[in-house]
């Protein structure tokens, strides 16, 4: 029944076709999720990993990347997994908050605060288990995301993951982290996380992707929902090992009159592609979309976003920023689309790039894709270096040269950071930047 | 500091422009003992902040003959910050925005990491922020201004206010002032001056680059030189400032050729 492989496959698609063979019947979900993953395969089969002549995947040519992938990790023992998480570091060590663990793409409840959460009116299950009893429902995705090639590989692989659902009128008394913990042995991982706020609910759900090896292959999927008049920040950070790779999309709908505010910091891994998909699915909603990367010796990270203005009178507003150093690789891809009926719509976008070496690269691809006539839309994109006057200025006060360009860099992010407006994401996201140009030698 | 030596010993320099090569200074030679005021005039373009910036360390322009001492020692292999820890201050002819840069935050590190390299204590916040407040309140700048990046959206005279309360802050001894009195309206100029001289003092100098003999009433100098075509062509006393005032430059601009 399978397609007969194709003759150019890589080693790592036929690794990816055996694992799938290997795993099919042990995967989580009844008939219905079943045939969904069979679809999902059989599109894997016919197209291969995405790569430099898929205009989507131009700038971050993951066949090319991925050499070989790993085994998909199995579940840990409990102390197994802790030792893990141990080992990680925590970026919010000293911030009273939930904490949900995932190590090597596994939930583990035992060490989560799930009762703290069910006493707030947050019900966390495994998303194996949910998928088990509700079905292909909870793979549901918005349109601008079904087509794209690691969307569907998550699809076909996820195993585990979460399924994290707030009451409505439900506003969480402290943020919740979601920790994703990669082991010390390279394996695979594709985890679904499913946050769906109730109507009029408030959370801060704070996301941390850390550890992994050289090898490490990460492609999360985090599909978040945002209900009527919700209010929600989901921030990310992905800060893993250097030699691992990770596909780390989120997805976001938005019920009428949310507002959501989704944050992706890129700083960690050999490669990494923040892939974001945002939805709006009722009017009056609004979305921002805060991007900040920091990359330098050998890395690539790729932050991609399509926002897909569907109804009238939406908001959407992104401002990304990318630090790029020694021969490191940066990526920007935007693309606002607004649908004909989606009158009123106001979407900016903004994205701007420092480069810190003569061999820093950056892609930027800004697209705007408007068939409304009466909407206000824009987009901006600039790539620029450390001002020597203003190094100088600060220079000519007494500051050493790398403090000076240390503060100039904070300055350039300072945008961004602050329309974060949560003081404890920014300070925590602040503390990951200040280290990173600390470790600069 | 040391009392063998004049502060500041400009000799027979020459700086050119490092990416052309356009010489802008042509044998200057200016000494300037602790204690003193010299007022530097000359005409648009004769190379005042030029030589300003090279006092600065800037690296836009190359020393290619002749010497700078400060304090009996050679500036020129210094960096711009160990020059300003060394006790140099530039008072910029057009200071800069830096947007994402709190003033605060600005002034701070500045005085500590100058504090450091001299092998002091890091001032405690509560003691940056009492000194912070007296002095902007002698210069009548306000809290909000410095809440703000570092002078963004000051007007021209509060930017100028802004550098002498950074030069207040960090108490250097050598004060080189590039036309701070441009774009200021006439009460500014006496409280910017009234700040100039409450700095003064037997261990601190100026140099004072002007148009204007109106703030050498109010900044009263020892010295007056006249720059014109990267050299000096003519030293007095301050009543060459009022001749100047008077007559132009006329007289002394082709002795320079
Ligand atoms: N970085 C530079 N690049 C090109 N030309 C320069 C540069 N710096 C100075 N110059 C030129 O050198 C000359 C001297 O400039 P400078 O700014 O020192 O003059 P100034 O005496 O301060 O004039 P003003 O009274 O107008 O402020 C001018 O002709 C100027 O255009
Ligand atoms: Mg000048």
């Amino acid at each position: 029944m399978n397609m007969e492989p194709r003759t150019l496959e890589t080693k790592a698609e036929a690794a990816l076709a055996e694992a799938y063979e290997t795993m099919r019947d042990a995967l989580p979900g009844g008939a219905g999720v079943a045939r969904l993953r069979t679809e999902a395969f059989d599109a894997f089969r016919a197209t291969g990993l995405p790569h430099r002549r898929v205009e989507e995947w131009k700038y971050s040519d993951l066949r090319a990347r991925l050499k070989d992938v790993p085994a998909f990790a199995a579940r840990r023992s409990e102390a197994d997994a802790k030792a893990v998480l141990a080992s990680a570091g925590e970026a919010y060590a000293s911030v009273d908050r939930f904490r949900l663990v995932i190590v090597d793409g596994h939930f583990y409840p035992e060490l989560s605060d799930v009762a703290g959460l069910a006493g707030e009116g947050v019900t966390v299950r495994p998303f194996a288990e949910a998928l088990a009893a509700d079905g292909e429902a909870l793979l549901d995705l918005p349109v601008v995301a079904l087509a794209d090639a690691a969307v569907g590989l998550n699809a076909i692989f996820c195993a585990d993951g979460l399924d994290l659902a707030i009451a409505d009128n439900t506003k969480l008394t402290k943020p919740v982290e979601i920790v994703h913990v990669s082991g010390a042995e390279a394996a695979s991982t594709a985890e679904r996380v499913l946050i769906r706020a109730g109507a009029k609910s408030e959370a801060v759900i704070l996301q941390t992707f850390v550890g992994g090896v050289e090898g490490t292959f990460s492609n999360t999927l985090t599909d978040i929902r945002a209900g009527k008049g919700a209010g929600l920040t989901v921030a990310r950070l992905q800060a893993e090992a250097a030699g691992t790779t990770h596909i780390a999309t989120a997805t976001l709908t938005l019920a009428e009159e949310a507002q959501a505010k989704l944050i992706c910091a890129g700083i960690g891994s050999g490669f990494a592609r923040h892939q974001s998909f945002v939805a709006f699915d009722g009017e009056n909603a609004r979305a921002d979309l805060l991007g900040i990367t920091m990359v330098r010796d050998r890395q690539h990270v790729d932050q991609t976003l399509v926002v897909d203005h569907a109804v009238p009178h939406c908001e959407s507003r992104e401002i990304f920023k990318t630090v790029v150093d020694d021969g490191a690789k940066g990526v920007f891809q935007g693309k606002i689309i607004v649908r004909p009926h989606a009158q009123k719509t106001d979407g900016q976008m903004m994205t701007q790039s420092l480069l810190l070496s003569e061999n820093a690269d950056m892609s930027l691809k800004p697209e705007l894709e408007i068939f409304a006539d009466d909407v206000q839309c824009a987009h901006g994109a600039t790539s620029g270096q450390i001002d020597e006057d203003l190094l100088f200025y600060l220079r000519a006060r007494g500051i050493p040269e790398k403090e000076a360009r240390t503060l100039l860099v904070l300055a350039f992010l300072s945008e961004a950071v602050e329309e974060i407006n949560d003081e404890i994401v920014i300070e925590a996201f602040e503390g990951r930047i200040k280290d990173w140009l600390s470790t600069e030698e | 500091m040391n009392e063998d030596y004049p502060m500041l010993e400009i000799k027979n320099l020459h700086a050119r422009i490092a990416e052309d090569g356009t010489e802008i200074l042509r044998g200057v030679n200016l000494t300037v003992k602790p204690g003193e005021v010299h007022a530097i005039m000359g005409p648009n373009g004769s190379g005042k902040s030029t030589l300003s910036y090279i006092l600065a360390g800037k690296t836009d322009y190359e020393v290619t003959d002749g010497d700078i001492l400060y304090n009996g020692e050679s500036l020129l292999e210094l960096s711009p910050d160990e020059r300003a820890a060394a006790g140099m201050f530039l008072a910029f002819q057009y200071p800069i925005e830096i947007p994402g840069v709190a003033t605060m935050t600005f002034l701070k590190t500045a005085l500590n990491a100058q504090r450091k390299a001299r092998g002091e204590d890091e001032l405690s916040t509560p003691e940056f922020m009492r000194r912070v407040k007296e002095k902007a309140a002698d210069l009548q700048i306000t809290m909000d201004m410095l809440k703000r990046p570092l002078n963004v959206g000051f007007s021209g005279g509060e930017k100028k206010r802004s550098e002498i309360l950074q030069m207040a802050l960090l108490e250097p001894s050598l004060c080189v002032l590039d036309e701070t009195d441009s774009g200021l309206d006439i009460d500014a100029l006496k409280v910017v001056s009234d700040g100039v001289n409450a700095l003064r003092s037997p261990e601190r100098s100026f140099l004072v680059i002007t148009h204007y003999q109106r703030l050498l009433d109010h900044i009263v100098p020892d010295v007056v030189h006249v720059l014109s075509r990267g050299r000096i062509v003519k030293t007095g006393d301050k009543d060459l400032a009022l001749e100047l005032e008077k007559n132009g430059y006329a007289d002394y601009v082709g002795a320079a050729a």
